[in-house]
């Protein structure tokens, strides 16, 4: 009876560590990406909360930005995110049906989410350096408000600039019927990584910065 | 045909509770950017926006994606560590605030 135990044990054993399963139920691409988003998380993590940390530290931090023009385009861009990160849903939804027009234009559309993401903010980059704020200065008070603001947000620009190639590859590869339903999956996996990261920059730099005067 | 038509079916639905939860999204920003003016302390101002930030983060990790149909081991895998490691990060907050204390007056 304990030797039949132990050669079930056995079996079970060898048949999980044979290969061919999957583990989590998901692809080896899939799991690789979350394992990426993971350590990418705490990234923009350690960025934050180092930010939080001089601002905390701070006597005197500026909040400088007004409603117009920076809330307000600020919230445009967080429009144009989550609205490409629908478009992203939408084209993972019409590749696991098959139907790579319409997968390749939802992608297509999420692209053009980023690229106006990424117009709109480096416009109010080019309008923040004309009034002075660069990496290392600030002309309102302490020069880490130039630094931290850049740092995150120039981080976060990169990762969507990334994306927004990612997304072109992908549209040309699934156009082609080259990448699989999966494939476009895991790119949605890093854009809507991309745009949850913004849901804490937006306020903790932008919403907590705002110029109440 | 009628296993493709189901599958169709499954992705319309999809498709409208994708869209609920984007105007959610939406609808949450919204209440973000009108407490950003309100005349709040920073404790609370802070509370608030990061409250409604992690909501917003569940919503597009849950649906966008696609954790909350996914197997439970991995959503056990991925997010305690994240909150494990994110919140040790936080350790340092305090330093924060006796930098502030003890700087010249």
């Amino acid at each position: 009876m304990a030797e039949a135990s132990e050669a079930r044990i056995e079996d079970i054993s060898v048949a999980e560590w044979d290969g061919g399963s999957l583990p989590y139920s998901v692809g080896h691409k899939k799991l690789g990406m979350w394992l990426f988003i993971l350590s990418d998380s705490l990234t923009f993590s350690a960025l934050l909360i180092g930010y939080s940390y001089v601002r905390v530290a701070s006597p005197s931090w500026p909040t400088p930005f007004h409603l117009w023009p920076t809330i307000a385009m600020a919230s445009l861009m967080t429009f144009c995110l989550l609205s490409s990160s629908l478009t992203m849903v939408l084209g993972v939804n019409a590749a696991n049906r098959d139907d790579r027009r319409a997968a390749v234009r939802w992608i297509i559309f999420t692209l053009l989410g980023g690229v106006a993401f990424i117009i709109l903010h480096a416009n109010e980059w080019r309008g923040l350096i004309e009034e002075g704020v660069t990496l290392f200065q600030n002309p309102w008070g302490t020069p880490l408000f130039g630094a931290t603001f850049f740092g995150l947000t120039g981080m976060h620009m990169f990762h969507v600039a990334t994306g927004v190639l990612y997304l072109g590859v992908m549209a040309i590869g699934v156009g082609r019927g080259r990448f699989g339903p999966e494939h476009v999956e895991v790119c949605g996996l890093y854009w809507h990584f991309v745009d949850l990261v913004w849901m804490f920059i937006f306020p903790l730099v932008y919403l907590l910065s705002v110029n109440m005067h | 045909m009628s296993a493709r038509r189901e599958q169709h079916e499954g992705a319309m639905m999809a498709d409208r509770l994708v869209v609920t939860v984007w105007l959610g999204l939406l609808g949450l920003t919204g209440v973000e950017v009108f407490l950003a003016y309100e005349r709040l302390s920073l404790h609370l101002m802070l509370t608030l926006l990061m409250g409604l930030s992690f909501i917003k983060a569940g919503l597009i990790m849950a649906y966008f994606m696609h954790l909350r149909f996914e197997k439970r081991s991995l959503v056990l895998t991925l997010v305690p560590t994240m909150i494990i490691v994110i919140s040790l990060l936080t350790i340092f907050f305090p330093d924060g605030v006796r930098l502030l204390h003890m700087r010249p007056r």
